[in-house]
């Protein structure tokens, strides 16, 4: 696997060897290394079907892999669940946010881990309060955490379900697609966030169709093709033409892909 | 960050506010076109009838807000009342044998829950299966024969004396006001509401969805088993056949009251001003000397156009709140 990231030294959040998933007699993932970083934005982009959807299922514990091993804080695991995953400190912001709508962004915040007081009721003092904190540290503004998140806009939204994670004692948090349907400020707002979270020390791991937003925010770009990553780069060590090449496999470079190219 | 004007509390409780205002005006009406009406034994009246309702669809306010609904109310109310009277018969005392009851119902709504969230079978088709299993248990278990004369201490749940009001009034009030707090302050309430508005929402959160739904029909059948004991205990008797389409009222009381049927919102204070808006209703039609066939197609009216009219509120009053909050919000 080439790697030009040169991050020997560092020890990963996570390291994945050796994953591989298939669906029937579909292959989405053939044995993918890969190794994410605390304090450190990494996308993951590419086609349609390349895998990159079946990879952060598998690091969310949505899906077990068929072969190979996750490792964590010094352990390995065959697969995850998504309570272990919780556990573990990764946290997933999904595509579709996952948000409760009738309810409001301090109970969204805290749902799961809602403090009490007196053993019995729900503390909703001090889940508005600390919601209120959180949302001003993520500089997320929303008109009132006591708001149902279905009055709130995208970002916003984005912004309630990036604080629960964090609230779930995350380390590491994936975004799906977070730009999807978003217009533009509303995009370079959470890319702002996006990007203040790897800023803040947290691992950050971002699938993005939008090689814009991508550059914008990202430390490494990898770029993951027919199940296997084919790429792994620094930022600043590359340019949209070239990722597009290997997303799209026309770029070719030594090894892994003859066969397709020659036939195409 | 700006605060919107706008609060969404008064959008929350307008519902309960309309409700009361069409109580206080029912109230008014009847106080002026007959006598008897505001006297203490006509509203001593009400609310005694009204306290079985009450207690029945408070069980259905946690369900429906859950997302989920329970046909098998009135059967369960039938069958523990069947099952106290039995456990009675066999010598047990009055306390163990109303356990034994409550018990039952409980065991019901368990099955109720575990066969909808384990199996993930709709809640509709499997309590209207629970609902015949139930009414055919008491059926059997009776030989159809309604059994009756029970100890003064047990018919005292249903036609007992404190001070100027009666063991359901004040059962029905005290499950009220502990209903309210659990829903609206407990974790449990929470997660019920949380169930109606995103049950994938909350599993991602790591909550065991299949333990909170199947406490929600386990807390309907307990609730059915207490309207099960005040029906036994207040006619002295139990009826295999009691509490016949009890399940149909709780659920027109609790849809009235503002509670969503598509989940995600309940409201107990509601549950409780529409139970005593159809007791009032109920009453005042007796007290008109109106055939009750007309009681029927009236409630059916109410309820009709209480709901058509949450409908069309909530479709254009969220779409112009939304707006609102959108853009005051920068």
């Amino acid at each position: 696997m080439s790697n030009d990231a040169g991050q020997e030294k560092r020890i990963p959040y996570i390291r994945l060897r050796n994953i591989k998933k298939s669906f029937g007699h579909v292959i989405a993932l053939d044995g993918v290394d890969l190794d994410i970083y605390s304090g450190e934005v990494m996308a993951l982009v590419g086609d349609n079907g390349a895998g990159k959807s079946t990879l952060i299922k598998i690091i969310s514990g949505v899906l077990n892999p068929d072969e190979g091993e996750l490792s964590l804080n010094g352990k390995t695991f065959k697969h995850l669940t998504p309570s272990k995953a919780i556990e573990l400190g990764i946290s997933t912001v999904y595509q579709d946010l996952a948000l409760v709508d009738c309810r409001d962004a301090a109970s969204n915040i805290f749902l799961g881990r809602e403090p009490l007081k007196a053993a019995f009721f729900v503390d909703k003092k001090r889940m508005n309060r600390e919601s209120e904190e959180l949302l001003r540290r993520l500089k997320v503004s929303i008109p009132s955490v006591t708001t149902p998140v279905e009055f709130l806009s995208g970002g916003q939204r984005q912004g309630v379900a990036v604080a629960r994670s964090i609230k779930l004692q995350g380390r590491m948090i994936t975004f799906d697609e977070p730009t999807a349907a978003m217009g533009v400020s509303e995009s370079a707002r959470v890319l702002k966030l996006i990007r203040s979270l790897g800023d803040e020390g947290f691992a950050v791991l971002v699938i993005s169709h939008n090689l814009h937003h991508v550059f914008s925010i990202a430390d490494r770009i990898c770029v993951i093709r027919n199940g296997r990553l084919v790429k792994d780069f620094r930022t600043e060590n590359t340019n949209p033409d070239q990722v597009v090449g290997f997303i799209t496999g026309s770029n070719r470079y030594s090894g892994e892909y003859k066969e397709e190219n020659i036939t195409a | 960050m700006k605060r919107t004007k706008i609060k969404l509390l008064p959008g929350n409780i307008f519902p309960q506010l309309l409700l009361i205002l069409v109580l206080l005006a029912m109230v008014i009406f009847l106080s002026v076109a007959s006598p008897f009406f505001l006297t203490w034994d006509n509203l001593r009246n009400v609310f005694d009838h009204s306290s079985l309702y009450i207690i029945l669809a408070l069980g259905m306010t946690f369900v429906i807000s859950s997302g989920g609904i329970d046909l098998s109310v009135g059967a369960v109310a039938a069958l523990s009342g069947v099952c106290m009277a039995l456990a009675m018969q066999g010598g047990l005392g009055v306390g163990i044998s109303i356990l034994i009851g409550l018990a039952v119902g409980g065991l019901v709504g368990a099955a109720n829950g575990s066969v909808i969230s384990l199996l993930r079978i709709n809640p509709f088709i499997v309590t209207l299966g629970f609902m015949s299993l139930a009414r055919g248990l008491a059926l059997i278990i009776t030989g159809g024969i309604p059994i009756y004369g029970f100890p003064r201490a047990f018919t005292w749940w249903g036609s007992g004396h404190i001070g100027p009001l009666n063991p359901p009034m004040l059962l029905a009030a005290f499950m009220a006001v502990l209903a309210a707090l659990v829903l609206n302050m407990s974790r449990f309430g929470y997660y019920t509401l949380a169930l109606g508005g995103n049950e994938e929402a909350l599993r991602r959160s790591g909550v065991s969805i299949h333990l909170y739904k199947i406490m929600v029909y386990l807390l309907c059948g307990v609730t059915a088993a207490l309207g099960g004991l005040v029906v036994t205990a207040r006619l002295n008797t139990a009826e295999p056949l009691a509490g016949w389409m009890l399940e149909l009222d709780s659920i027109a009381a609790v849809v009235l009251g503002g509670t969503s049927m598509k989940g995600g919102r309940g409201s107990i204070a509601g549950t409780l001003i529409a139970c005593l808006l159809l007791g009032i209703l109920r009453n005042g039609l007796v007290i008109l000397s109106i055939p009750s066939y007309y009681q029927q197609l009236l409630i059916g009216m109410i309820i009709l156009s209480a709901v058509i009219f949450a409908e069309v509120r909530s479709r254009k009053g969220l779409a112009s709140t939304h707006k609102k909050e959108r853009s005051t919000a920068v």
